[in-house]
């Protein structure tokens, strides 16, 4: 799970990572007003959506597609540029290169005090899955991509690993700090600031925290001009807290629901929906699809243990979508039941009632009481018995064969 | 011979009680695994009643292990008390018995706790975890063998393929596919997709190389990460046995988008087309469409002058 800038920093400022004076707004006379509060200096206004490359984007009218304005990230020097840039990006449509064409609606601002930089740097704080620990990279060339870094100057990327779950020491965030060029005081300041953000990492449960750029000021100090970060959707249990902060508007309308019910979904451009259990075979049977000449409209992983309830979410989810022509259900019961996956397609069956083909591939557990309970409940369900032999049916059923 | 179970282990149940405890506790004990009792803390005194057999529930791990004296765990306790439940049970096996085996199934996790644990295991060297979040492992026996987990137990059979993957359903396809062509199974471990985790691609190839039992492997793997790749590597230096493997995703669209960080840790790693790259480099016969994993597999035999046709 994402939250905004604004929030991230709200929690860095709560956990001693330095951070400037900001307020978030989602209106125009909120900018201005938040422009009254911060002393009317010199400000930046950003835009706040759920995706990184905001600064190089670019703000189309919702309505026409017309450019609204090159760039959702912007220095204004006087009330005047206040209100024309929060009028230009709120209610507007941001791209970035992280957004895809279609961009997304920016529904809040963030107006935030200005600093002097001297310089700017990269970190980012991750689980690193071969290690068993937390990660820290950082390098001093930031307020760039971190991938091109990467990949034409490796050895600019500095990394520290924390003692298993245990955060980070300040000797060894000195030492990075000193690998970073940074000495006396703006190294003591970078040390505080990756030690307090090991503590929010670990408390919080994030997955990642990323900082780009952190900056270091004229006067030597360090703060994070940029932030962001992303919960490990598993710890929602331990943090109640993260319903204040989630925008749902900011997810797919269609993930949501489908993570709502425990299910795993993701829309592609094909006409055969796709119903499996595990991902592993889910990403088996889009390839094998594809393989006897079809295109997969969804992946959509079931999960371990689905009710009726989930099966007939799935299949409505899997309705929704005007491309597809025909379903492939391809389940494999372990932890699932072939049972409780025929009663569910019945009673899906019943409530939307389907017109498309429909292929049913069952193995596994309680297999023999789920294919009877498909036979016996007189619906037009073609079985398979293997999944090549269910792609293939439902590639030849939906190109008018068989 | 097998890997790590015997078909005739003594296993005990973590979350017995609960619904998912006890029905895979019977289908387990259906098809034959030696379940020995179950741990429920505050329901210890109480029996369960799983299939035909009626088993012992204890408060602790460490009266469990004392009391049955078994050698595997598995546990099916929800994610908020799941890594408490794996040391609970590592700490009881090295202390009680010396060594053992944990198999966690239960999904979800979270990644911080799991780095907690499997950080804790170093300090209980003799004792293994396979998951969490994974099928589990089968040994399959000449009458019955020891499945413990959730994979459907009937589509098992005796013999002499060890299977290692990450996915739980499509390990179940390529066990299918093996009895489908008249071959059995050493031992199945679905090792779990989650990114902080026990027992990995590895240890298992090692495990294989070294069984007399095992004469061919079928490596599954999926996109993301570099185990495929590090597996291959592994292979290309060690390996002596025909390898069959399948990669998923090939035809997965880029994913969600991974943070830059993610997406550098992985070192460009990660995708379907560089992973069987890898696999073909270390001469692993690889599977184009996992319908055929049986057919490779067949073909990698006859290749190899362990099968005629």
């Amino acid at each position: 799970m994402n939250i905004h800038e604004y929030q991230a920093k709200n929690m860095f400022r709560d956990s001693g990572v330095p951070v400037l004076d900001g307020v978030h707004c989602k209106d125009v006379n909120g900018a201005l007003s938040a422009y009254q509060k911060l002393g009317r200096g010199t400000v930046a206004v950003k835009s706040q959506i759920h995706a990184g490359g905001r600064g190089k984007g670019t703000l189309l009218c919702p309505d026409t597609g017309d450019v609204q304005m090159e760039g959702g990230v912007k220095i204004a020097f006087s009330e005047h540029e206040v209100e024309e840039y929060a009028r230009n990006i709120l209610g507007n449509v941001l791209v970035t290169k992280q957004t895809g064409p279609e961009g997304k609606m920016v529904r809040n601002l963030y107006v935030e005090a200005g600093c002097s930089i001297a310089h700017e740097y990269y970190l980012a704080m991750l689980v690193d899955r071969s290690a068993n620990s937390l990660l820290v990279m950082a390098s001093e060339q930031g307020g760039v991509d971190i991938e091109d870094v990467a990949e034409n100057d490796p050895d600019a990327i500095h990394r520290i690993w924390s003692e298993g779950r245990n955060g980070f020491t300040h000797l060894q965030c000195s030492e990075l700090g000193s690998a970073l060029g940074l000495v006396g005081e703006s190294c003591n300041s970078f040390s505080d600031l990756v030690v307090n953000l090991g503590g929010l990492f670990i408390d919080s449960d994030c997955s990642m925290i990323e900082i780009n750029p952190l900056v270091r000021t004229v006067s030597g100090g360090m703060i994070a001009l940029d932030a962001k970060v992303s919960f490990d959707d598993n710890a929602l249990f331990r943090h109640p807290e993260w319903e204040n902060v989630r925008d749902l508007s900011e997810e797919e309308e269609i993930e949501v629901r489908a993570k709502e019910t425990g299910l795993s979904y993701v829309k592609l451009d094909g006409d055969i929906g796709c119903m499996v259990n595990g991902a592993g075979l889910a990403m088996a049977t889009m390839d094998v699809i594809k393989l006897y000449g079809g295109e997969p409209a969804n992946f959509l992983d079931v999960g371990g243990g689905a009710n009726e309830d989930q099966v007939t979410t799935a299949f409505s989810i899997i309705l929704e979508d005007p491309n597809v022509k025909g379903i492939l259900v391809n389940i494999f019961g372990g932890i699932m039941r072939c049972d409780i996956i025929a009663n569910g397609i019945i009673a899906a069956v019943g409530k939307l009632g389907l017109s498309d083909p429909l292929v049913v591939r069952l193995a596994g557990t309680n297999v023999d009481e789920g294919k009877a309970i498909l036979k016996n409940s007189g619906l037009n369900i073609h079985p398979a018995d293997s999944l090549a032999e269910g792609a293939e049916k439902i590639v030849n059923l939906i190109q008018g064969g068989v | 011979m097998s890997i790590w179970v015997g078909e005739d282990a003594k296993v005990l149940i973590q979350g017995v009680t609960g619904r998912q405890g006890t029905f895979h506790g019977s289908k387990m004990v259906e098809y034959g695994t030696d379940i020995v009792g179950g741990v429920t803390p505050g329901k210890g005194g109480m029996t369960v009643s799983l299939h035909d057999r009626m088993v012992p529930v204890y408060n602790s791990m460490e009266e469990a292990v004392g009391e049955t004296m078994a050698e595997v765990s598995v546990i099916y306790v929800p994610p908020p008390y799941a890594g408490a439940a794996i040391k609970e049970a590592a700490s009881a096996f090295q202390s009680v018995r010396g060594g053992g085996l944990v198999v966690c199934i239960t999904e979800g996790i979270p990644i911080l706790d799991m780095v907690d644990v499997v950080n804790a295991m170093a300090s209980y060297p003799d004792v293994r975890l396979i998951g969490p979040n994974c099928p589990g492992i089968i040994t399959p026996g000449s009458n019955g063998g020891s499945k413990i987990g959730i994979m459907p137990g009937h589509i098992h059979r005796k013999g002499r393929i060890g299977i290692v993957s990450k996915s739980g359903t499509l390990t179940y396809e390529a066990v299918a596919q093996t009895t489908g062509i008249g071959e059995g199974q050493s031992t199945c471990i679905g090792i779990g997709g989650d990114p902080v985790q026990g027992t990995g691609f590895i240890d298992c190839l090692e495990a294989f190389e070294s069984d007399p039992q095992t004469e061919a492997i079928v490596l599954i793997g999926e996109i993301g990460g570099s185990a495929e790749e590090e597996a291959a590597e592994w292979i290309s230096a060690n390996g002596t046995k025909p390898v069959v493997g399948f990669v998923a995703g090939s035809t997965a669209p880029p994913g969600k988008r991974m943070g830059h960080a993610g997406a550098i840790i992985s070192g460009g790693k990660g995708t379907a087309a560089e992973k069987i790259s890898a696999f073909r480099s270390a001469g692993i016969h690889v599977a184009d469409d996992p319908s055929v994993i049986g057919q490779v597999l067949a073909d990698a035999l006859i290749e190899a002058g362990l099968r005629d046709s």
